[in-house]
């Protein structure tokens, strides 16, 4: 490629392809080539990830399972193994921020970029976005798309294009023609609900949406929505790429196969999330301030309860302490569950964090305990010691199955065909 | 019920009563505040299951009866009304209120709903109020707020023959304060557990005679009360069924250095520099010989403090960190005007305690009877980075 093909083009952002599965086809070389998903088999299991082979039969994340394989019944279906992802997540990150410290993670598979200040040496933007690609192949054996621009947004929408293994520039004055004809479903902040009202205003493409006064618009989506369609269907998206900042916050929550009424199994399950969430809370060498639940009930209804703590933790007893009073205090007649989840919020970084010591502490207390049970599931796998409530289950603590661990993203709105899942933190 | 009754007294007894009065009640009978008129005698009466507060006032009667007023009304008419004798009568379903030219018709809630205050358990001795009020001042400022760890919202109250001690913890503090009393009987030995709050604010409240009858019942007679009854004024409350943490297994016994400090000048050195502290960040102390040396916030996007304040300090140089709230918690409590601070190290408790005052003036010594010296208040420090 030649000189200026980039010109005015800062931000990349870059985008695994297919994340979890390819991942799964780099360990089962055997796979490769076969339509592979990665999910949750259960009764209510979805679809957190799948090859582009299994792809091309309609499958996509986000379904359930079991559709899934009625469209492609020879895929092999395999159960997702979040801390190898994690892991492989870590090592392309790292990655980017030894091409430029401008590193903003939306998820454990994608970020965007600023190479701006990365200096001559690797070339313009659009050559720095090769030699990722390659690097990513080179060190990870998976492969990811990159989108080229001169704004997040814009960006993001180039590396979907670009899909699978690809890269695509587009350079300030492309992007008009580049955005106008697309659906108006492509722009960020558009979900089903503002785009089936832009469709019954007849504006299908962000060309249509561009030539609509702001004023209308405002008036049609309400005045903050409406301005900032009105902005990035004129390719003007003001946001910058904010490196890294500390993780806000982690958790896990579990779908019941069945909807649950008793107290006890609710609690029990409480338990399990709040070990599952201290471990990534030490791994990741954070402590929370705050604890929230969230309860979601047979009709779908949610509501989320939150209290902060005296002094901030990390040890798992005492987010289920928590995490149980705010239950309880639900006061709930055997009301039907369908999931229930444990986060852990405002986190502080755990060294340089000062910390309330409690009186008459012993020196060997929860917080050892837990601990010394996180280097036995190095040992000898995730699980391997937990508290003796949690003994009967089948599940193991800290290795999630794909159906119940979706920690929140940082990204402001996933993308079909991408599990919503944290940001590397261990 | 018919009664004239001076503006001033109704108005105390009303808002003393009213204070214990649940803010949610369960039952709307609870939010009621009961009148009841029996001779020339008038009390007024509230109870929400866990406290239950009565206060007597003389006036006079021409008809007895008893009546249920919304409390937190009557309280506030009370409070509010010009300074005349003031003429209650309940007239069927509804009481009138005349004061001067101010008349009020309030309704009134089911007498016969309203539950029985529980009866004053016997007494267990005498303690002088001020002195009481006191000692739960300064013991009731480390019980814990946190209502899903009961144990901790208490404060402990033992009985020991002629000697009471009073402790609360909330895990990061600790105070105990011992103090004379005059048993019922010799010898007599108990300990329970009294919601700290409620305690509080009773023993503030009931020092306008000089002595406080302290009754007990517990365990074997159904739920254990604590009675307390002043001139005029009785309150009970709930115990709590709790275990309390040992607490003197946590007493250090021994220390590696100590501070003598101005309590004064360094209570308003430390609120100045633990103004930039955020919340959750500790004020840093560092003490050396002849100073400390305090400074809060240092991160980038927060503010920074420091100042040096006199001090005698005995032992190796020390730098310790604190929550700023619990050890200004436990320097107003102390009541001296020096303080001294013991240490181990910067990671075990820091034991706080009044310094009496040598009694220059008058060559009395100071009475080991009046035990103001028992006062500890025992911090934990906060583990500072780096």
């Amino acid at each position: 490629m030649g000189p200026g093909q980039a010109e005015g083009c800062s931000v990349l952002h870059v985008d695994m392809d297919a994340f979890f599965a390819s991942v799964e086809v780099r360990r089962h070389p055997e796979l490769a080539g076969t339509p592979v998903i990665v999910g949750g088999a259960g009764n209510r299991g979805v679809v957190t990830s799948a090859t582009y082979e299994a792809r091309r039969y309609g499958v996509h994340a986000a379904m359930p399972t079991a559709r899934a394989l009625r469209l492609c019944p020879t895929a092999t279906v395999l159960p997702g193994d979040l801390a190898l992802y994690s892991e492989v997540s870590r090592s392309v990150m790292a990655l980017f921020r030894s091409i430029t410290p401008l590193v903003e993670p939306l998820s454990l598979d994608e970020a965007f970029l600023d190479v701006s200040g990365a200096g001559r040496r690797l070339g313009d933007a659009a050559e720095i976005g090769e030699y990722l690609r390659a690097r990513v192949f080179d060190e990870q054996g998976i492969t990811c798309s990159v989108g080229v621009a001169g704004s997040k947004f814009v960006a993001k929408l180039a590396s979907t294009r670009a899909k699978p293994d690809g890269l695509l520039v587009v350079r300030p004055p492309e992007v008009m023609d580049f955005l106008h004809p697309l659906p108006v479903g492509a722009l960020w902040g558009v979900g089903p609900k503002t785009e089936e009202q832009l469709l019954r205003l007849g504006l299908r493409t962000v060309g249509d949406l561009a030539h609509v006064p702001a004023k209308t618009l405002q008036r049609a989506l309400g005045t903050a929505a409406g301005s900032h369609l009105h902005a990035l269907s004129w390719g003007r998206d003001p946001r910058r790429v904010v490196p890294d900042e500390p993780e806000k916050s982690t958790g896990h929550e579990e779908t019941f196969g069945t909807d649950v009424d008793d107290p006890a199994v609710i609690h029990r399950e409480l338990l399990l999330l709040a070990e599952r969430t201290a471990g990534r809370l030490r791994s990741g060498g954070w402590l929370a301030r705050t604890v929230s639940i969230k309860v979601r009930f047979a009709d779908f209804a949610t509501i989320t309860r939150s209290r902060t703590l005296d002094v901030p933790t990390d040890v798992g007893q005492e987010l289920y302490e928590t995490a149980r009073a705010l239950y309880d205090a639900l006061g709930l007649d055997r009301a039907r569950i369908r999931l229930v989840g444990v986060r852990a919020e405002r986190l502080v970084d755990a060294d340089s964090a000062p910390q309330q010591l409690e009186l008459g502490a012993r020196e060997h207390g929860r917080r050892e305990a837990e601990l010394a049970a996180d280097r036995a599931a190095r040992r000898f796998g995730a699980g391997a010691v937990r508290p003796a409530t949690l003994l009967h289950r089948t599940g193991r603590p800290g290795n999630a199955s794909p159906t119940s661990a979706v920690p929140r993203s940082r990204a402001t709105r996933n993308q079909a065909g991408r599990p919503s899942v944290g940001p590397p933190e261990e | 019920m018919k009664f004239r009754v001076a503006r001033e007294v109704l108005a105390d007894a009303v808002a003393w009563t009213a204070r214990s009065l649940p803010p949610r009640p369960s039952v709307p009978v609870l939010a009621g505040i009961l009148l009841e008129v029996d001779g020339n005698q008038l009390s007024v009466s509230g109870f929400d299951y866990e406290v239950s507060a009565r206060a007597e006032v003389d006036v006079q009667a021409t008809e007895s009866g008893r009546a249920l007023v919304p409390g937190r009304l009557l309280a506030e008419i009370t409070r509010a009304l010009p300074p005349h004798p003031v003429e209650i009568t309940a007239e069927g379903p509804r009481l009138a209120l005349v004061c001067g030219n101010a008349r009020f018709s309030l309704p009134t809630l089911p007498v016969e709903d309203y539950p029985s205050l529980p009866s004053m358990p016997s007494s267990a001795g005498l303690v002088d109020s001020d002195v009481f009020a006191e000692a739960v001042g300064q013991v009731a400022v480390a019980a814990g707020r946190d209502d899903t760890l009961p144990m901790l919202t208490g404060v402990r109250l033992e009985i020991e023959d002629d000697l009471i001690t009073l402790a609360a913890t909330d895990r990061y503090r600790l105070a105990v304060r011992e103090f004379a009393w005059r048993p019922e009987t010799p010898g007599v030995s108990a300990a329970v557990l009294v919601p700290a709050r409620t305690l509080a604010e009773a023993a503030k409240t009931l020092t306008s005679g000089p002595e406080i009858v302290l009754s007990l019942s517990s365990g074997s007679s159904g739920e254990g009360i604590l009675g307390l009854s002043g001139k005029d004024r009785q309150t009970t409350t709930r115990l709590l069924d709790a275990e309390f943490v040992k607490y003197r297994a946590i007493m250090p016994n021994d220390s590696n250095s100590h501070a003598s400090l101005p309590v004064g000048l360094f209570t308003d050195a430390a609120k100045r520099v633990a103004l930039v502290a955020e919340r959750g960040t500790p004020l840093r102390c560092e003490f050396t010989p002849g100073q400390v040396t305090l400074h809060a916030g240092g991160s980038d996007e927060e503010g920074q403090a420091e100042e040096r304040c006199d001090v005698e300090f005995d032992g190796e140089p020390l730098t310790i960190g604190f929550n700023p709230t619990f050890l200004l918690d436990g320097l107003a409590a102390v009541h001296t005007e020096r303080a001294r601070i013991d240490f181990t190290s910067p990671l075990k408790p820091a034991v706080l305690s009044g310094v009496e005052e040598p009694a220059a003036d008058d060559g009395k010594p100071a009475g080991p009877a009046e035990r103001t010296g028992s006062y500890r208040y025992l911090i934990m420090p906060v583990r500072l980075p780096g």
